[in-house]
């Protein structure tokens, strides 16, 4: 290898994705000492875009650009607490679908099903047998029932997709339907509201001004994120979604895993059945409908990788924040559901076009 | 290579032997050169092909034959060397002007759409169509032309692709070939997917094909084949052109062999310091370890220290035994043992527990996750070491990845950066420090210099033997017999999925294992 090759080798090195990303907060310098250090300073503002967290300084501006626009098309209707309250009430329940989603799409998976799992969830957790229970008991009942569900329904899908071997967009497909129908018979298609008054009372709630649910959707992230980055668990995930075989032969067992990736999901989605719940007051087989759409659009734009084995918990709750932060912005300013569908879609072209462009100039 | 008269266009004479030594050069290849980043693919290949000739590519995986071929079907474009068509300079910019110039390649995967019928996969991408309505029935005519061209009469054009044997298949790859006006006809390992009546069969389309004046560019690891359908040989090692235009019939096969597999550099051996102990029981014990249809019952046992080298040349069976033993194919016969403990069929999680290790002939694949870090890459089998109640100690791995990445002498120095952008030879280290990482008892070591340049070759020769000398039982797969010979203390030569021989090393030489690892083919 000549000296010119290898410098431009060397150049690319710190321009590249999914390094950086596990290494967190230490300062790109640190783990690479002496020799590599004027050369890797040499691509300077050109690689921002290219670091895990330039890529969430771009979502961060673009969050800012939209909360601007609010401010100026709704004034003291968008920058009002109480609405800033709403928008992250609405960003809570999705985002905790979407952060549960984000391992899943790591791990080199899909889930379609997350819609219809946290309508089955709320539902069963909401029949009069389980209220009466909860009533005769405790509300932590509902919790227990939704939880289950979700990850009965993830289970479901893990198993058919680690072991059966169906692609992970039928097995989910399957459960999108079938879980829907079911809470469909369930109910009988009907609202079933929430009479259990200490379930709404914890978690529709205020902590010191701040709603439970979006203390939840908190707690998810962090938690979500430290599992990510922080654990052997994250760890094995990106693997098993970067190169299932060289995960395979390094002794991870891979199937297993991919079987855990869905429970977390399925968990994911009956906390945020729970929320929903708690919100609205009531359970319905339509809770929940297209958040398949509306979560894999928040992974995807916060920078994961849909093939696998990049994963960003940030960028995903920066994701779910602008779909959020969009839709309230055109509500406040009466503009139709249909408007704010299409310009989702033109920012999910947008972000997918400029992540591939960044993913081929690294690689090339 | 006598004269060079453009005289191509002369109807070819179909005169046994094919491709007379007088026709002009159809293709000449000169120094082409291809690099990658980290790795140079091609250094400097010759190739000339004439008119109605076979002319056989011959080189062990990562020799450069796929790469040239893609340099030659327009998928690649070489950083230096010149390439003329019929005395003329030409370059292929994409893989179109190659097929216009009249260069069909045809893959070992063959790229045919299965539910399309013979007809429309023949002629896909250009269609017979007038304003954009496919011609149906003239399509058809002209595919039972092209097909009985090669004789081929009996396959049914309207039936769907898919459900014809990879024999067929094959023969539809090469119909729409020909439907391009082919005069130069690529087949990249024509006969791995084939049962031995297919070949004789493939053989025959190749020499009518020949008889019409279409050059033949035939690649094959499968030396009795290219005695029986070759004129002439170009043999690739190593990325270069080792020999050019040998004619078959006057070299003998072990010469072939020879330039194949032989040493281009000498490569250092490191002294074996310590003999294993002959009374030790063995860590590693395979049984009649069997993958029908792959591989006859293997049985083989590994003692702490000692290296057990498998030689043979590609297709010999060899790599499919490290997997089956690594638990990375389902065996369909026999059992592995380590450390006296029963495997369990097809686990490899088992096998890493157990403190087998195991270093893929596919580095990048197989290996490594490339756009992760050199520490996460070395600590991927290990990270339960590095972590309390599931979290990671990231500081801690760092440090151990950077302990070991100094002492292998990995470069560039640094842990945080993405593999892929290492060479060859360095993500090998990396590889193998994982399993240094992992202490572990039983290291499985597949083609472990493959594309790995000859200084961090000699640093890996080192360091299996040091693993060697403090206990660590080794065994290592490789297609070249110096290496195998100068590592192993134990030799165990693999031909057609079948064990031939097996003695110490040192009772060897390189002779006698060519001898065992062809045995039986036609010199």
């Amino acid at each position: 290898m000549s000296e010119p090759e290898l410098t431009a080798v060397v150049g690319r090195a710190t321009a590249s994705p999914g390094a950086r990303e596990d290494t967190g907060p230490s300062p790109s310098g640190a783990g690479s000492p002496g020799g590599q250090g004027p050369r890797s300073r040499a691509g300077g503002a050109a690689q921002v875009l290219r670091t895990a967290a330039g890529r969430n300084l771009g979502l961060v501006v673009a969050l800012v650009v939209l909360c601007v626009v609010g401010g100026v098309t709704g004034g003291d209707r968008f920058a009002d607490v109480a609405n800033v309250l709403t928008i992250l009430r609405l960003a809570a329940v999705i985002g905790v679908v979407s952060v549960g989603l984000t391992f899943v799409i790591t791990g080199g998976g899909i889930d379609l099903s997350v819609g219809a799992i946290v309508a089955l969830a709320s539902i069963w957790c909401t029949t009069l047998a389980t209220q009466t229970m909860a009533n005769s008991s405790t509300w932590l009942v509902m919790v227990f029932a939704a939880l289950a569900v979700g990850a009965g329904c993830g289970l479901v899908n893990g198993v058919l997709v680690a072991y059966g071997k169906v692609v992970p967009f039928i097995a989910t497909l399957a459960m999108l339907a079938g879980a829907r129908g079911l809470a469909e018979i369930i109910s009988n298609r009907r609202t079933q509201i929430v009479n259990v008054p200490s379930f709404v009372a914890v978690l529709d709630a205020d902590v010191l001004g701040v709603p439970v649910l979006v203390i939840i959707f908190a707690v998810v992230a962090v938690i979500g994120w430290v599992v990510l980055n922080r654990t052997t668990f994250g760890r094995r995930t990106v693997a098993v979604g970067g190169n299932p075989e060289a995960a395979r032969l390094a002794g991870i067992r891979v199937q297993r895993h991919t079987m855990y990736l869905y429970v977390l999901l399925g968990l994911c989605c009956g906390v945020a059945a729970l929320m929903l719940v708690a919100r609205t007051t009531t359970g319905s087989s339509t809770h929940g409908t297209l958040y398949e759409l509306d979560a894999i659009a928040a992974v995807v734009i916060g920078g994961t990788l849909l093939s696998g084995g990049r994963g960003t918990i940030v960028g995903t709750v920066i994701g779910v924040l602008i779909f959020t932060t969009l839709s309230n912005v055109f509500t406040l300013n009466n503009l139709s559901v249909s408007a704010q569908s299409v310009v989702k879609g033109l920012i999910i072209v947008a972000a997918v076009l400029l992540q591939q462009r960044l993913a081929t100039r690294t690689r090339t | 290579m006598s004269d060079a008269t453009p005289s191509t266009t002369e109807p070819p004479v179909p005169e046994p032997p094919y491709g007379p030594a007088g026709s002009a050069p159809l293709l000449q290849m000169r120094g082409i050169v291809k690099r990658f980043p980290g790795v140079v693919a091609l250094g400097g290949v010759d190739l000339v092909v004439r008119a109605a000739e076979v002319h056989c590519l011959l080189g062990q995986n990562g020799a450069g034959k796929s790469t040239l071929i893609k340099v030659l079907s327009g998928s690649y474009q070489p950083d230096e060397g010149e390439i003329t068509w019929e005395g003329r300079p030409v370059s292929f910019p994409t893989p179109i002007a190659a097929i216009r110039i009249g260069i069909s390649t045809i893959y070992q995967e063959l790229d045919l759409v299965p539910d399309l019928s013979v007809t429309e996969n023949i002629f896909l991408g250009h269609e017979l169509s007038t304003a954009g309505f496919t011609q149906r029935r003239r399509a058809a005519t002209r595919a039972r032309e092209l097909l009985a061209r090669m004789g081929h009469t009996a396959i049914n054009v309207h039936r769907s692709v898919g459900s014809l044997s990879p024999a067929s298949q094959q023969i539809v790859s090469m119909a729409r070939a020909l439907s391009h006006d082919t005069r130069l006809l690529v087949l990249d390992e024509p006969s791995a997917v084939l049962d031995a009546g297919e070949v004789d069969n493939l053989f025959s389309v190749v020499r009518q094909l020949v008889s019409q004046g279409v050059a033949v560019v035939y690649i094959s690891h499968r030396l009795e084949e290219i005695r029986q359908i070759g004129d002439r040989i170009t043999v690739l090692k190593d990325g270069t052109s080792v020999a050019t235009d040998l004619p078959v019939s006057e070299t003998p096969t072990r010469k072939l062999i020879r330039l194949m597999t032989g040493r281009s550099i000498e490569y250092v051996f490191p002294e074996r310091r310590s003999e294993p102990a002959p009374g030790a029981e063995p860590v590693l014990e395979v049984t009649d370890l069997e993958v029908r249809g792959l591989f006859a019952p293997v049985s083989l046992s590994v003692r702490p220290g000692e290296v057990v080298g498998l030689a043979g040349l590609v297709g010999a069976g060899r790599s499919e035994v490290v997997e089956t033993l690594y638990g990375a194919r389902r065996a369909t016969g026999g059992t592995v043992r380590v450390g006296g403990r029963t495997m369990p069929n097809g686990s490899v999680a088992a096998r890493v527990e157990a403190g087998v290790g195991l270093c893929p002939e596919e580095r990048k694949s197989q290996g490594l996750l490339l756009d992760q870090s050199v520490a996460s890459n070395i600590t991927l089998s290990t990270l339960r070491r590095f972590s309390r109640a599931g979290f990671l100690d990231h500081a801690g791995e760092r440090a151990a990845a950077r302990d070991l990445t100094t002492s292998l002498d990995v470069r560039p120095t640094g842990v945080d950066r993405a593999v892929r952008t290492l060479s060859g030879g360095n993500q090998q280290k990396v590889l193998l420090a994982r399993w240094l990482l992992r202490d572990c008892r039983v290291l499985l070591l597949d083609e472990p210099t493959r594309g790995v340049d000859i200084g961090a070759r000699t640093e890996i020769y080192t360091l299996v033997r040091r693993l060697a000398d403090s206990g660590v039982a080794v065994v290592v797969v490789s297609s070249e017999v110096e290496e195998v010979l100068g590592l192993a203390d134990r030799v165990l030569v693999m031909r057609e999925g079948v064990v031939v021989h097996e003695s110490p090393a040192a009772h060897l030489d390189e002779a006698q294992v060519l001898d065992l690892v062809m045995e039986g083919a036609p010199s």
